[in-house]
């Protein structure tokens, strides 16, 4: 996890993207994008919809394999590199739509992505954390209600060792009581040494766990905001959010 | 007891041991044809062709190599779907994000290429190939005789059938295979080279085709149109069964070759065209097939 195999200097950003620009075919989706996270921090991504949050989470795991810009991981550059090299570097993807497989059963789902470095979370911790997920291990993935689901999202991402989880709106369409759960969940992951990088629209629910936040507009960073500055900048946000 | 409605019991057993054997081809072939559908989304149609390459290295090997049917059953196998694995990569690879239309063209092209080749060099009459010295001679059941090289035939193919089945099914190569087949750059984010699985499932499932190429060698002749004969009847198979299903291909290809069989027997006219009825049927009620699932 954050303890990582390779030498870094400390305080060095474990994530550095700089004049990113990512395109889905001829339209050009992103403009010139830069974000930093440091090892152990919890980063929101806030902004409208449409405002190309999940696009940048994309672009950073290679899905979206249209990009120019420099993507630093862990000192490696890694805007040239499909999506299976940079999981294999130690970065997780947990979808907005949660891709769960209808194949699979849940137990088949969790196991899924291979172990890509050691330090990664054993199934009996997993279980601990989301106890649902062991009693309906037999379950087809996609019987398992909407928080179930979400819960295994994230659940599966953690075994493989990846020190970097991208999370895109893990409480979307969710009842309070989940989303609170899922809060709980991406606290006792920072208290374990996760980095993490959350994409979301609940500002509520992203002011109760991240270090930072930045605010995107049509393919661009327009503002960053440190927790401590939170309040001072409350209406500036709601403006942004438009809430 | 003489006759079973009426058929003498040595016909009617006659027949559905052949419905059987059909009914083996047809299951290894439409099983390989729903695994690459699933993953590659693409209609193989030059499986028929990669079917008879499979016969013809076998009879090379005899022929010029010395190596007889066991290891033809080995390398055949191997050799075409090292070939298929090419065609994949050099071709089949620009045309996944198109419409499957594009795929069963380039396909279909692929087989009159191959089968042309295969007749130029060596003509349309078959070359026989002989049954390995282990399975010749045959058993009597008491009600019917039971030639041994077909029995092996069934078996062969009933194995090769649900070994497919559980490891696509039952086992952490297959979870992949299967997630893959659902959502392939969710995959391949995971750390999974989905293209090079995508290649080399295209090759086992051209392997496949080759392994029913060699044990066909011995009871239709070695022919350059053996495939494009056979093909047609198990894209029928196919589209009763339901694309992309693994079971259901398995089932339906041994199922419809015990009907053929039997109508062979009880009204031979329409032998031929029994499964194409079935088909046009099947498409009217339920047209993702019968073990389909329509989206
Ligand atoms: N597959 C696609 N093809 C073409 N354009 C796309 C595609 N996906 C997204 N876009 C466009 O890219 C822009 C950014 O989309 P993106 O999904 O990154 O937004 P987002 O910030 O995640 O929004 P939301 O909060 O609704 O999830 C939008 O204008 C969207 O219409
Ligand atoms: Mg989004």
């Amino acid at each position: 996890m954050a303890e990582a195999a390779r030498a870094m200097p400390a305080n060095a950003d474990m994530l550095a993207v700089a004049g990113l620009h990512a395109w889905y075919g001829e339209s050009h989706v992103l403009h010139g994008v830069d974000l930093s996270i440091r090892p152990g921090e919890v980063v929101t991504l806030l902004g409208r919809n449409g405002a190309g949050k999940t696009t940048t989470l994309k672009s950073i795991m290679g899905i979206l394999a249209k990009r120019t810009g420099s993507i630093v991981f862990e000192g490696v550059e890694t805007i040239g590199l499909p999506s299976n090299r940079i999981a294999r570097l130690g970065v997780a993807f947990c979808p907005e739509e949660r891709g769960i497989f209808a194949s699979l059963d849940v137990s088949e789902n969790l196991e899924l992505p291979p172990v890509v470095r050691p330090g990664g979370m054993t199934i009996a911790e997993i279980h601990v954390l989301f106890p649902n997920l062991k009693e309906r291990a037999r379950s087809q993935g996609t019987k398992l209600s909407g928080g179930e689901q979400q819960m295994l999202a994230i659940a599966r991402i953690l075994r493989t060792g990846a020190a970097l989880l991208l999370l895109d709106e893990p409480t979307e369409g969710l009842a309070p009581v989940i989303i609170e759960q899922i809060g709980a969940c991406i606290r006792q992951l920072k208290a374990k040494g996760f980095t993490i990088l959350l994409v979301e629209q609940n500002f509520r629910f992203a002011a109760t766990v991240a270090d930072r936040f930045y605010v995107m507009e049509h393919g661009r960073m327009i503002d960053h905001i440190v927790r401590s500055a939170l309040e001072a900048n409350r209406s500036k946000l709601h403006d942004y959010l438009g809430v | 007891m003489s006759t079973i409605f009426g058929i003498p019991p040595q016909a009617l057993f006659g027949q559905l041991l052949l419905g059987l054997i059909n009914g083996s081809f047809y299951a290894m072939l439409s099983l390989g044809l729903a695994v690459i559908f699933g993953l590659l989304n693409i209609i193989n149609f030059a499986h028929g062709a990669l079917y008879m390459m499979g016969a013809f290295v076998a009879w090379f090997l005899l022929q010029h190599l010395g190596l007889g049917y066991w290891w033809a059953l080995l390398l055949a196998p191997i050799a075409v779907g090292l070939v298929g694995m090419v065609f994949e990569r050099a071709m089949l690879r620009h045309l996944y994000k198109l419409d499957h239309l594009y795929g069963l063209l380039l396909t279909f092209g692929l087989a009159l290429i191959i089968e042309g080749l295969f007749r130029n060099g060596f003509g349309s009459s078959g070359q026989p190939y002989r049954i390995p010295a282990e399975l010749q001679g045959g058993t009597n059941l008491g009600f019917m005789f039971l030639p041994n090289y077909r029995a092996w035939v069934v078996v062969a193919s009933l194995v090769v059938c649900l070994a497919t089945w559980f490891m696509i099914e039952r086992t952490r190569l297959g979870a992949y295979l299967r997630a893959a087949t659902e959502n392939p750059a969710l995959v391949q984010a995971f750390g999974i080279n989905v293209p090079r699985m995508i290649t080399l499932t295209y090759g086992f499932g051209v392997a496949l085709a080759a392994f029913a190429g060699v044990l066909a060698a011995p009871i239709y002749q070695v022919n350059p149109l053996m495939g494009s004969n056979l093909i047609i009847v198990v894209f029928a198979v196919v589209v009763i069964g339901g694309m992309g299903s693994i079971m259901g291909s398995i089932v339906t290809g041994f199922a419809l070759g015990i009907v053929e069989g039997l109508t062979k027997v009880f009204y031979p006219e329409a032998s031929n065209t029994v499964i194409f009825v079935i088909m046009a049927t099947v498409l009217l009620i339920k047209p993702a097939g019968l073990f389909g699932r329509s989206n």
